[in-house]
This record gives C-alpha cells, sequence and structure tokens, in this order.
C-alpha cells in the first residue's frame, strides 16, 4: 500500500501523540501526587486531540475511506511510525518527565514552523497545538529542575532517567526523502533543522537543573519512522488494540 | 472555666444555632461545635477519597478504551475525578486538617471511601454502567449536599454535581450504543447492568429501619445540622425511580423480578437488598479492597522521592530569595 507522502507526514506526528498520549494515559492513578494525576492526564488528552486531528487527516487525504479509529486501531505495529522516544516505557517519574522535556521541546519547535504550513490544515493544527505544547514543555521544565537540582536521589534518578532515554533524540531530527519532498513544497518541517533550538533550550535547562548533558545514540536511527519499532511498541499496541480489534465493525 | 467564657461559649452556640435554624451558610471563620467540625471532615474526606480510589476502576480502561472518541471522554472523566478530590480536599482543609493528614487516614485504612469502588470493572461496559448507575446514585446523593450548611462544601457540591450529571449521560449514552449494537455488545451491557445494579442501590447506605440500620445517631444529628436533608431510604428510592424508565429506555432489565409501579405510593417497589453484602465490603471483604488500597499505597509510596524533591527545591528557592 502506497499512501500519498502528506498522507504519512501526517501520520508521523499523529503516531507521535497517539502513543505518548497512551504512555501518559498509563500515569493516570499512579501520579506522586494528585496535582499530577491531573496535569498528566491533561497532557494527554491534548496530544489525543492532536492525533486525532492528524489521523483523520491522513485518512481524508489518503482518500480509501479509512477513519482515525480505522488507523489507530487497525494498523499493525510495522504500519506505525512514530519515533523511538515517545513508545519507550513509563518507568518512574524521572524517565516520563525527561520524555516530556525532550520530546515537547521538539514539538512545539516543530508546532511553531508548521504553523506556517502551506497546508491549511497542518497549518490550524500546530496553531492550536503550539499553546498546548507550550505548556507542556514548561510543566516538564519545572519538573527537571525540581528533581534535577531537589534532593540527592531525585538527581541520581534524574540523571539515569536522561541516560536513559538520550539514545533515543538523534533519530527525532532525523529527515528523509519524504520529508524533503514536502519540505520544498513549504508543506512540512525539515525537522533536522530544529536541532540547534531544541540544544540551546534543553542544555539551559539541564545546566539550571546541575544536571549532565548525556552523549550517545543508537544505531540505526529512523526507525520507527519507517515502521520498525522497539519491543515494548507490541505490548502497547496489543493493550490499546484489543478490545477494538475482538468486534470487528462494531461502533462504541 | 469563669464565667465570661461561659456565656462567650452559650453566644457562640446561640449564634451557630441561628445560622442552622435561618438556614444559612456556617463559614470556616464562624464558631462551630466540634461534633459538626468532626462529622464533616469525616464526610467530606470519605467523599474526597471515594473520587481518588473512583478514578482506579475506571483508569483501568483508559488504555484499552475502543474508540479514540472514547478514550478522550474517559481521560477527562477521570481527571474530573481527580478535580473533585482536591475540590474537596480544600474543603476539608477549611475545617482544619491538611490533605496529607487525610491521605495517611485513608492509607491506614481509618477513614473509608465508597464501597462500590471495590468492585471490579471487567468489560468496557462497565464504564456505562459506572456513569449511569454509579455516577446516577452519587448525584442523587449528592445533590441535596449542594444545600448542605456547611458552606465551602456546599459550593464544591455545585460544581461537583454539574460535571457528575455529565458524566452520567456519557455513562448512558456507552449503554445506548452497546445495547443498540452487536449481540455481543448487547450480552457486555446486560452483564455490566447486572453486576452494578445492587451494589449501586447500596451506595445509599444502611435502611433506615429494622435489622440492617444504623445503630448510630448520626442521621438524626446530621439531619439536625443541615448537613443531611434526606434519609437513606428516601434518596434510594429517589433513584430506583428515576432509574427504572431510563432503563426501559435502554431497552436493559434490572435484575429484579420485584420491580414494579406501586400506582398508591407513586413509586416503584424493589426487591429486599442483601445488606450483609454491603457490610461484608465495608469491613473490607469485597472484591477489589485490598488491590484498591495496594494500588494507592504503593502510588503515594513510589512517589515520596518525587514530592521530597519538590520540598527541597522549593526550600532553596525560597532561602535564595531571601
Amino acid at each position: 500500500m502506497t499512501m500519498p507522502a502528506l498522507a504519512t507526514y501526517a501520520l508521523r506526528l499523529g503516531d507521535d501523540a497517539l502513543v505518548l498520549s497512551h504512555r501518559l494515559g498509563e500515569w493516570v492513578t499512579n501520579a506522586p501526587q494528585l496535582e499530577e494525576d491531573v496535569a498528566l492526564a491533561n497532557i494527554g488528552l491534548d496530544l489525543l486531540g492532536q492525533a486525532r486531528t492528524l489521523l483523520s487527516y491522513a485518512g481524508d487525504v489518503e482518500a480509501a475511506g479509512r477513519t482515525e479509529d480505522d488507523l489507530a486501531y487497525l494498523r499493525d505495529e510495522r504500519e506505525f511510525l512514530n519515533v523511538h522516544l515517545v513508545e519507550r516505557p513509563n518507568e518512574d517519574f524521572a524517565v516520563s518527565m525527561a520524555r516530556q522535556l525532550l520530546f515537547s521541546t521538539y514539538q512545539l519547535a516543530l508546532y511553531e514552523r508548521l504553523q506556517d504550513s502551506a497546508d491549511p490544515t497542518l497549518a490550524g493544527m500546530a496553531a492550536k497545538a503550539v499553546k498546548e505544547v507550550d505548556y507542556h514543555r514548561d510543566h516538564a521544565t519545572q519538573w527537571v529542575l525540581r528533581l534535577g537540582d531537589g534532593t540527592d536521589e531525585s538527581h541520581r534518578r534524574m540523571q539515569a532517567g536522561l541516560e536513559r532515554l538520550w539514545p533515543y533524540v538523534d533519530e527525532v531530527f532525523g529527515t528523509d526523502d519524504l520529508e524533503q519532498s514536502l519540505v520544498a513544497d513549504g508543506i512540512a518541517v525539515d525537522a533536522s533543522t530544529l536541532r540547534a533550538g531544541w540544544d540551546g533550550y534543553v542544555d539551559g535547562v539541564l545546566a539550571e537543573a546541575t544536571l549532565t548533558r548525556p552523549e550517545g545514540t543508537r544505531t540505526p536511527p529512523g526507525g520507527g519512522r519507517r515502521g520498525i519499532h522497539t519491543e515494548p511498541m507490541g505490548f502497547l499496541l496489543a493493550e490499546m488494540q484489543h478490545l477494538h480489534r475482538a468486534h470487528p465493525g462494531a461502533s462504541w | 472555666m469563669t464565667e465570661d467564657s461561659t456565656d462567650d461559649s452559650t453566644a457562640m452556640q446561640a449564634g451557630f444555632d441561628a445560622l442552622i435554624a435561618g438556614d444559612e451558610r456556617v463559614e470556616p471563620r464562624d464558631w462551630m461545635p466540634e461534633g459538626y467540625r468532626k462529622t464533616l471532615i469525616r464526610q467530606i474526606a470519605q467523599h474526597a477519597h471515594s473520587e481518588i480510589i473512583g478514578m482506579q476502576p475506571e483508569g483501568n480502561w483508559i488504555t484499552r478504551a475502543p474508540s479514540l472518541r472514547r478514550k478522550a471522554i474517559l481521560m477527562a472523566k477521570v481527571q474530573d475525578e481527580a478535580g473533585h478530590g482536591l475540590y474537596l480536599y480544600s474543603a476539608a482543609e477549611t475545617l482544619g486538617i491538611d490533605r496529607s493528614e487525610l491521605l495517611d487516614l485513608l492509607h491506614a485504612g481509618r477513614q473509608k471511601y465508597s464501597s462500590i469502588f471495590n468492585y471490579p470493572t471487567l468489560t468496557w461496559a462497565d464504564m456505562g454502567a459506572i456513569g449511569w448507575l454509579v455516577d446516577g446514585a452519587a448525584i442523587v446523593n449528592q445533590v441535596p449536599i449542594c444545600r448542605c450548611s456547611y458552606g465551602p462544601y456546599a459550593r464544591a457540591m455545585v460544581r461537583i454535581c454539574k460535571e457528575e450529571s455529565f458524566h452520567q449521560r456519557q455513562g448512558f449514552e456507552i449503554l445506548w450504543t452497546l445495547s443498540h449494537g452487536s449481540p455481543a455488545q448487547r450480552a457486555m451491557a446486560q452483564d455490566a447492568v447486572n453486576r452494578y445494579w445492587w451494589p449501586s442501590l447500596m451506595m445509599f447506605g444502611p435502611p433506615d429501619t429494622g435489622d440492617g440500620a444504623s445503630p448510630s445517631g448520626h442521621t438524626a444529628q446530621s439531619m439536625a445540622w443541615g448537613i443531611k436533608r434526606f434519609s437513606n431510604d428516601e434518596l434510594r428510592q429517589r433513584f430506583v425511580d428515576m432509574t427504572v424508565p431510563q432503563a426501559e429506555a435502554l431497552g436493559l432489565s434490572l435484575p429484579d423480578p420485584e420491580i414494579r409501579w406501586n400506582e398508591e405510593r407513586g413509586s416503584y417497589d424493589f426487591g429486599e437488598i442483601d445488606f450483609t453484602e454491603l457490610f461484608e465490603v465495608v469491613k473490607g471483604n469485597g472484591p477489589c479492597n485490598a488491590e484498591r488500597m495496594a494500588h494507592k499505597v504503593k502510588a503515594h509510596e513510589d512517589g515520596a522521592w518525587v514530592r521530597e524533591a519538590a520540598a527541597a527545591y522549593a526550600a532553596k528557592r525560597e532561602s535564595a530569595v531571601a
């Protein structure tokens, strides 16, 4: 099956939001305090809203009659196009906050630029979401500061959380021919051009939090965008999709 | 005690009595009898804990919701419940007790939460049954509390009832969709209603009279103080009268062959409730009591280092400013 490039691009961004939303949903009732149950559910809901817009749009562009639910529930793992960073398990609160900082800093920069996309649907989605993600980044920043510069234990855990996820960062800024073809039309953002701004912001937060910027990456990067995932992804999809798939054609 | 202070306390009691008699609101700065304060703390805390523990049976389905629309609604609903917990803990704090103390009492098993949340959510249809029946029963219990004599509790309840009414409608809509869906979906809906009907009736507490009646004078005292406005059985009847026609509209049956309209009373008769089940669940022997508490305590303990870090960071910032 070959999808139009624009549909694939919308799916990539939509799958990032959908999968991270799912991981945040796992925090609900497990957060360190009630305010965080509220905040993490809220961030998850924002991302789910973005995902629904993007998946619906991918279905419209593809014009094969697939709805947001068909795309979320009936694709197999090899057809999901999110980056690995968002599918990694939550582990502890420090790992999750590290992910929120690393991802929301990227996503905010992406959506800020995508507001000027030549594609009105993507531009409109980004204009709405940029306000949400600005809050997501602020929430994550505040926690990384508190944990980094809190107690000895929280510092150790926060540093470990960053080390855990740092190898998944390079993939986020990967670009390919499909993205470049849409960049040429003024539709997509070249993710590699977001890296410098991202480094500046993240380095500033880490320094203030008394944390050390980790090093390292994984090869080959770019797997998620081609549908090659890490092992936890299969379990995530099994949980997310099983009920929907158990009742083919049913309405909910 | 000096004569003056006796006069003072008599005057303060008279002021409190006048507020209650005039159906006015008692506010945190007003003098109130110690028994009134304790009763309210117990009731508001139990209510707050119920919102928080009640997040678990529904949170159980967030990652498995069968459509993205349902997933969004469910996440928003569980988030609302956390928000209700926050308002209610704040209302309790106006009575001079901290949220952390209340949580310690909950974790130690010294304060309770609604027994309904000790039942498991086994299928998606349980999200519908909880919204329709459990939130429906909660609304019947809570609407009169919007007129409770204690101002902060009454005001929190006005906000909460608005959201609960939305929750109830979404539960009804889940069951409507299932009962008009495939045979498997319809069976799932009926099974959920069968399992949740009787426990929902037990949410109103023990009967007003007879063997299972609460022996303490709590109800009478709470009524006199304007905390409680209707008896358990009055509220239970109101719920049955509201719910039976809704079940007919859904095309689902209620698991009680004795339900029938009583022309004379202008209400539905219903079968006898097995209150021994309620008392067992209250004692801790329900299907999920141990799991609910273990889940709550684990989240609290796992989060201790995070809360300590936040406090340490805040203290550092404060000393840096000073």
